[in-house]
């Protein structure tokens, strides 16, 4: 026994230099296979910025390499909400457009000119490889076996939850901010094992990055402190924890503060209150621990207790009061839509109308996760069975990470790392205990035993309860066979599905659309630029453009022109006023436009070619957004018929027909079709006869298909006439005056 | 009761060892003759038994700890008028406070056993650098 034992140990010692350039081989493929899988929309399209938000985002950072830093720091925008403008230097987390400015000026001092949209179209990519090898260290921390990180990096790097938000041209803030995420959790797992203060204010460095790029930091403000609470109540606090929690907390609320955005929220806020009492807790833990040290006493451990319990209850008594009192910020509204979903669709229609703020819906999880959905109980509960404080931590982790993924779609993208990490343990659990070739020999208790037992290292004193298990016969190399091959097939399915779901789901830029022909070749829709293009070159350089706020930051990025509104929804009531010049009659809406000083509306119509994503079905929105200031002048129930339907054909209501909404985007329509054919087909019905009339703007360009409709707003009429009289009259409806006028001109000839 | 809220208000001064009478004020619900025993002996166990040096770390302790608490105090009487200037202030000290306070534990040799891989200069080379990072965000935030 002592001799094969010794065998290994010494193989292990010449394989291991092998292993680690074998280890890291095997990284540089993942994070290859993670980013070259992300090319897809590359390929099928072009290196273009994906979607809404990215071209913000992309305006900001060429705003920010042309300027300079500081001139990005104190940037305020003339060019979106119109009057109003906006701080944006002081309003967006600028970590993305750092990383992304340093980038391109280091490969500039590298002699590379490399676009500054190529290098935004790549980041993602290129940060996704990263979170393959964060995920790599963040498993192996979790677990001995090397083989459950190298599984999860795989899994991290290819699985569908993620990718869908770093395709190549999704540059967005999730693009770096998921790697800084899985890389804070890692470096705070490092800080809690080894209690070492570097480690610590490495976590608060990473998190200071984090909370400049996405405000999704918010998740690891709770998480930590809520993963130290947890280990205090089940009794296992320690010095390390004290260490790692402190200087993690101390340093990474000051980073956290720098950013202009945040600013004072830390000490504000009720989201943050929990680490901060979780600090002062711990605190108090530390004191007594010492103490109890000094002076072993048994009543100490119930004191303790007794303690920790009342500071509690004080600390959160406290919270209370301070809310209702008002000193503390209250939960902002999309905090509360994560505890009652049914709290945004009630109150702030704003936030429910924003398609990845549903709720998801379950297929979704197979769809984004596969066959990584019903590996991560198991790898959960495979943390259960040896609890080390790590473990604690992926199991809390992975609780509220679901909760809140089954509340809202993108916070799938939380979930999609701890998913990774449980189902690779689970993964390489199997794998490893199957491959082993080796069959135990008689005295081979320990052996067979020791594999669970290499799980549950820290032994724990429960932890041989259950790994003591008679030897059953699973050693012949049928079985093992029949499980390997198993697991391979579910591998190899696995990678299948992750490629279909990208190249058919999450690669489509939505910028530029594609089509099928009916021989099967692709067919490219580029509607959208060629109407902002159209702007960019035909009207004036301030030409203030109106459009819903899902078009506003394109508009900024690809036509260069002011909007009234954009994708950042800072301002409900502005956003309110367009939805009641889109929802209101001509009357109506002409004094606003006028007020704001609009030149140019803009509407998206998809009812030639089918595209659903367009405004009438955006409509109701707008309808709800605007009701919600102005409950009086537009309701809601006056687009729906008696019937209670939605319809925007001969029996749509007399609001709805008269809505400048409905108006623009059917303007014009019938004439494509043969008298009376004109249909909508995106909602499949046939149009009134008659198309609407329009008097105070008019028609100033249509794409090809008809997606986007730009009009122009009139100025006011030379005669001082209103506009709806002055259309009558050059229409020839002037029948009353030219009869009066007719009488004297006949005589005159006769 | 009270005695035991007014320490929580003072979590994070009341750390020290030095601050050992707080505790005294928790325990005094039994007898207080007792009590007064048992923080004497605390007391002078501490005198006797700590190192020179986990002393001096005490003794700075405690003057963050006071600084603060002045600092906070000023900040009620007087007002918080340039808040990034009160917050900046005030943080130092806590956060020096914590990363001494966490020196102080890793070179305890009490926590030997925990620390392994952590050697009292390892310990203080995470101190520096720790401090480091804290006072640049600090003047950085201070304005």
């Amino acid at each position: 026994m002592a001799a094969p034992a010794s065998d290994t140990l010494l193989q292990q010692f010449t394989g291991r230099k092998t292993r680690g350039v074998l280890r890291f081989v095997i990284l540089g493929l993942i994070a290859g296979a993670a980013v070259s899988s992300r090319l897809f929309s590359v390929i099928r399209f072009e290196s273009i910025i994906h979607e809404f938000d990215p071209w913000f985002n992309f305006r900001a950072t060429k705003y920010l390499v042309q300027n300079g830093f500081y001139s990005f720091w104190d940037w305020f925008d003339d060019r979106t909400w119109h009057p109003l403008g906006r701080v944006t230097g002081g309003t967006l987390y600028p970590g993305l457009m750092v990383t992304s400015g340093v980038i391109y000026h280091a490969l500039r001092a590298l002699t590379l000119p490399v676009d500054i949209r190529n290098i935004c179209v790549l980041l993602a990519p290129g940060f996704s490889g990263l979170t393959a090898f964060a995920t790599y260290l963040l498993t192996s921390e979790m677990v001995a076996s090397p083989s459950a990180g190298l599984l999860a990096a795989a899994f991290m790097g290819i699985t569908p939850g993620y990718i869908s938000r770093s395709v190549a041209g999704s540059y967005d803030n999730e693009a770096i901010a998921i790697f800084l995420l899985v890389f804070t959790f890692f470096l705070w797992i490092k800080a809690v094992k080894n209690g070492s203060m570097f480690w610590g204010a490495l976590t608060a460095l990473f998190y200071g990055y984090m909370v400049s790029a996405w405000g999704g930091y918010v998740f690891i403000t709770n998480l930590l402190p809520l993963h130290a609470f947890v280990l205090i109540c089940m009794g296992r606090y320690s010095p390390r924890l004290y260490v790692s929690y402190t200087s993690w907390y101390a340093l990474g609320t000051l980073a956290s503060m720098q950013i202009p955005f945040v600013g004072f929220l830390p000490i504000r806020s009720s989201e943050h209150m929990s680490s901060l009492g979780v600090f002062g807790l711990i605190q108090i833990v530390g004191f007594v621990e010492y103490v109890r040290v000094q002076l072993p006493n048994k009543q100490f451990q119930t004191l303790l207790r007794a303690l920790v319990f009342v500071i509690f209850v004080v600390a959160f008594g406290g919270l209370v009061v301070l809310t209702v009192s008002g000193t503390i910020a209250p939960w902002s509204g999309r905090f509360y839509s994560l505890w009652d979903t049914a709290y945004a669709k009630i109150h702030i229609p704003i936030i429910a109308s924003v398609s990845e703020h549903q709720p998801t819906a379950w297929p979704a999880f197979f769809f984004d996760l596969s066959m990584m959905i019903w590996l991560f109980p198991a790898g959960v509960y495979m943390c259960f069975r040896s609890l080390t404080d790590e473990q604690v931590f992926i199991v809390i982790y992975s609780v509220l990470a679901s909760y809140f993924a089954g509340v809202m779609v993108r916070l799938m993208l939380t979930l999609t790392p701890i998913v990774c990490v449980a189902s690779a343990m689970a993964f390489s659990q199997i794998l490893d205990t199957y491959l082993d070739a080796k069959i135990p020999e008689q005295g081979a208790k320990e052996n067979g035993s020791s594999d669970p037992a290499k799980v549950a290292a820290a032994v724990l004193p429960d932890g041989l309860r259950s790994t003591r298990n008679p030897l059953v016969g699973i050693y012949s190399y049928a079985s093992r066979l029949t499980v390997i091959g198993a697991s391979t097939v579910y591998l190899m399915l696995f990678v299948l599905h992750c490629t279909w779901v990208t190249s058919n789901a999450y690669s489509s830029p939505s910028v530029v659309l594609a089509s099928r022909l009916p021989d099967g070749s692709q067919h490219i829709i580029d509607d959208y630029r060629e109407a902002y293009y159209w702007l960019r070159q035909n009207t004036p350089d301030n030409a203030k453009v109106m459009s819903w706020w899902d078009y506003g930051y394109q508009i900024g990025g690809m036509a260069d022109r002011p909007t009234l509104v954009d994708n950042n929804t800072w301002n409900n009531t502005h956003i309110a006023t367009v939805g009641k010049a889109m929802s209101s009659r001509e009357e109506v809406s002409y004094p606003i436009m006028r007020q704001h000083e609009v030149d140019y509306v803009l509407v998206v119509f998809g009812g030639l070619l089918g595209y659903s994503g367009d405004d009438i079905n955006k409509f109701l929105w707008m309808v709800r957004i605007a009701e919600g200031i102005w409950p009086e002048e537009v309701k809601e129930r006056n687009f729906f018929t008696q019937r209670g339907e939605y319809r925007v054909d001969e029996e749509a209501t007399p609001t709805m027909k008269n809505s400048l909404m409905y108006k623009m985007s059917y303007y014009n329509y019938n004439s494509l079709f043969p008298a009376g054919q004109a249909t909508d087909r995106v909602r499949g019905v046939r149009l009134p006869a008659e198309g609407p009339q329009l008097s105070t703007i008019e028609e100033a360009f249509t794409s090809e298909n008809w997606i986007i409709r730009i009009y122009k707003v009139k100025e006011p009429d030379n005669f001082g006439r209103d506009h709806q009289s002055a259309t009558a009259f050059d229409k020839g409806h002037k029948k009353k005056r030219a009869s009066k006028r007719k009488g004297p001109r006949v005589l005159r000839v006769e | 009761m009270a005695p035991k809220k007014a320490q929580s208000h003072t979590a994070p001064s009341a750390q020290s060892a030095s601050s050992t009478p707080a505790k005294s004020s928790s325990k005094s619900s039994g007898n207080a003759l007792d009590a007064q025993e048992i923080v004497l002996g605390v007391w002078n166990k501490y005198v006797e038994k700590t190192p020179q040096r986990v002393k001096l770390l005490d003794c700075f302790m405690l003057f963050l700890a006071v600084v603060g608490a002045l600092q906070f105090l000023y900040c009620i009487i007087v007002g918080n008028f340039p808040f990034n200037a009160f917050l900046a202030g005030f943080s130092a000290c806590v956060g020096q406070f914590v990363l001494t306070a966490s020196l102080r534990i890793q070179t305890n040799p009490e926590n030997k056993k925990e620390f392994e891989t952590t050697s009292p200069e390892r310990a203080f080379a995470d101190y520096v650098f720790g401090s480091f990072l804290l006072h640049f965000f600090c003047v950085n935030f201070i304005n």
